[in-house]
């Protein structure tokens, strides 16, 4: 089961394509448009790359929560799903996974690529990388929660900012102080572990609080 | 055997009914009806366990549905107003995936032969976007054919469906009737169904 939503999900972003690249549009030209603004300063721009990548980053994967549940919202899948005899807690989870496999991946795996107009090092970009795999399902798991609350509400799209933003903080503390750290020469290594841990943390209560809301709103 | 017991729905400040008790078991037919309005959606909601009553209870096998949890949702299908057909999907597709999903994997020719008996064999491989209402609705029908539920929850099925589809949507919920499951329907038109036991349930 936990597979073929999975796999349906993939499918269906796979056949609306044009949704996923927005988000991918949408944070390459973030990302790009401040070395433009602020000029060729390799040491300011290295000093401001951590932080412009994961605020773009975050506001990038906002944009796509509403289609985590929307869409199944809208035809009456998501009434369907809760009704089929799996935990809801399962349900939530191959629906997130597929959402961050669609939505985040492609951010992780283009960021490198943006931070080379940051100076960045070898170095720094591997801890981009690396920092954002273990910082964007957070992301996914935890927008879940705001996604499923604002379902079917007018401007949910403003709420969603509103009940997620401040959770997404310590991600981007602790994703953003990593990057901060390899690039001045310190060891990233504690703020990796705080954002595994973090992880760890949502993907174990996230998904139950989602499928509480998910809940309240088909009902 | 479903018992529905001193039941209350309340939507926003309205009171839709209360009080309201009825069962039914194995091999009957609850016919819902009741002018717009009347709360026979939300009552179709509380009996599958969408939504959570006011006040009393739904039990299911003298257990009550909120405590049988996952166990309660094996033994229901439900058909509500919305499809649940996704529109990038072909109806294959479609049948396929929402049967795995739900646990009962098909394979090609089973799900096929599903198609043909609702008239779908000619749009099989079609995108269900390109469907008309009637068609999404037949598709919509098929997951009653391969469900094992007991309780099958429909929510106008005569919506939208041709004569074909009607006689052919009659004919299913007589086979599953005669097969010992229990149908609960709400409808605006007659049914004519000729099952040995019907109960009307009016919605005022």
């Amino acid at each position: 089961m936990f597979a073929w939503l999975f796999w349906r999900d993939l499918m269906l972003a796979w056949r609306r394509r044009s949704d996923v690249l927005a988000t991918l549009f949408f944070f390459v030209i973030v990302v790009s448009l401040f070395p433009l603004g602020i000029g060729p300063e390799r040491e300011t721009l290295r000093t401001i790359a951590p932080g412009v990548v994961w605020v773009a980053a975050l506001l990038a994967s906002m944009l796509s929560l509403g289609r985590i549940f929307g869409n199944d919202y809208q035809d009456g899948t998501l009434e369907q799903l809760l009704l089929t005899p799996q935990p809801a807690y399962l349900i939530v989870l191959a629906k997130v996974l597929a959402h961050w496999v669609v939505s985040e991946v492609p951010l992780v795996v283009i960021a490198p690529v943006l931070g080379l107009q940051f100076g960045l090092s070898q170095n720094g970009l591997a801890i981009v990388v690396v920092s954002l795999l273990l910082g964007t399902p957070v992301l996914s798991v935890i927008g879940s929660v705001g996604a499923a609350l604002t379902l079917g509400l007018r401007a949910a799209n403003v709420l969603v900012a509103l009940l997620v933003l401040p959770l997404y903080i310590p991600v981007l503390i602790f994703g953003s102080g990593a990057v901060q750290a390899s690039v001045t020469g310190s060891s990233p290594q504690a703020w990796l572990l705080l954002l595994a841990a973090t992880l760890i943390v949502s993907l174990v209560f996230a998904p139950w609080a989602t499928s509480a809301a998910l809940r309240i709103s088909v009902e | 055997m479903l018992e529905v017991i001193n039941l209350t729905c309340v939507r926003g400040t309205r009171r839709l009914f209360k009080e309201l008790n009825f069962s039914a078991a194995g091999g009957e037919l609850v016919e819902l009806r009741g002018p717009n309005g009347s709360g026979k959606t939300s009552l179709l909601r509380i009996l599958c366990g969408l939504a959570t009553p006011a006040a009393g209870e739904v039990r299911w096998h003298g257990r009550s549905i909120r405590s049988l949890g996952e166990e309660y949702s094996a033994s229901v299908a439900y058909l509500g107003h919305q499809n649940a057909v996704k529109d990038e999907l072909s109806a294959l597709e479609n049948l396929r995936i929402s049967s795995a999903v739900s646990g009962q994997s098909l394979d090609k020719k089973r799900a096929q032969e599903i198609l043909e008996r609702v008239g779908l064999t000619q749009q099989q491989n079609l995108p269900a976007r390109v469907l008309s209402a009637g068609q999404r609705r037949r598709l919509g029908m098929t997951r009653l054919l391969n469900s094992t539920a007991k309780l099958w929850i429909l929510d106008e099925v005569l919506t939208s469906l041709d004569d074909r589809a009607m006689n052919l949507s009659r004919e299913f919920i007589t086979n599953h009737i005669e097969q010992n499951g229990t149908a609960i329907v709400a409808t605006h038109q007659d049914l004519n169904l000729s099952v040995p036991r019907i109960q009307r349930l009016q919605l005022s």
